[in-house]
């Protein structure tokens, strides 16, 4: 698969990322599947619920992740995936990362934010079998 | 009586691509049964091999967690919809193991 979004759309999660630097920021990938690719059409930020170490760590708050689930319902919408800063470290995904993924099909999108600036993005997808995950065409180019 | 149950987009493909699927049951438990028996293929998505819900699935009955309301012995209604939703978490570096 492949993850299609607007360069409007990157730059909304790079801001994220630089503003809740040194924390983690997380979100919402907003959009439809066609064919092999996973295309946003919006993306929803999600406040970083993790209190105890949000500098390399990052979780939803499960009541906002279910009524943001029904926002992207409502407005004809489906989550195509996920995405996550990760603050001076690399942008793929980390074992934690692994651990804690949820099904496959879904895109997580990984941007690094070095000393307060974003730098690189990947997009990932869990292998079936949940061993590891697979980098996939993140293709930002799209006008918003 | 018939309850709905929330399909997540990534496990659709397992209940023959409905967004939503109803079925019966007096409590959660029970729906999700008739769910994985109506589509099995849903089974190891859902449940590891102990028969457990997996660690990263959170139930909801309308609004509520079910892990405050009873589990799986949550009684359900004919009017509710049961939410399927992924935990999202993770973070830059490998946790600490013990």
């Amino acid at each position: 698969m492949a993850l299609q979004l607007a360069a409007a759309h990157l730059a909304a999660i790079r801001r994220h990322g630089e503003s809740d630097y040194p924390h983690e920021c997380c979100g919402l990938l907003l959009g439809r599947f066609a064919g092999e690719r996973r295309i946003v059409d919006d993306v929803h930020p999600m406040r970083n619920a993790n209190t105890t170490s949000p500098e390399n760590r990052f979780d939803f708050d499960p009541k906002e992740h279910l009524a943001a689930q029904r926002q992207a319902r409502e407005r004809g919408l489906e989550v195509v995936g996920f995405y996550h800063s990760h603050p001076n470290h690399p942008a793929r995904p980390s074992q934690y990362d692994l651990e804690h993924a949820a099904w496959p099909g879904y895109s997580y999108l990984i941007v690094r934010i070095q000393q307060g600036r974003a730098q690189e993005a990947n997009s990932y997808e869990l292998a079936e079998d949940r061993s590891h995950f697979i980098q996939e065409p993140l293709d930002a180019g799209a006008a918003a | 009586m018939p309850v709905k149950v929330l399909i997540p987009t990534p496990l659709r493909q397992y209940a023959d691509r409905h967004e939503a699927v109803e079925v019966d049951g007096h409590d959660v438990g029970e729906v999700l049964q008739q769910l994985v028996s109506a589509h099995p293929q849903l089974q190891g998505h859902l449940y590891t091999s102990e028969g457990r819900l997996r660690s990263f699935v959170n139930i909801y009955l309308n609004d509520e967690d079910i892990r405050y309301t009873g589990l799986e012995k949550t009684p359900v209604r004919s009017s509710d919809t049961v939410s399927i939703i992924p935990s999202i978490a993770g973070g830059s570096v490998a946790a600490a193991r013990c």
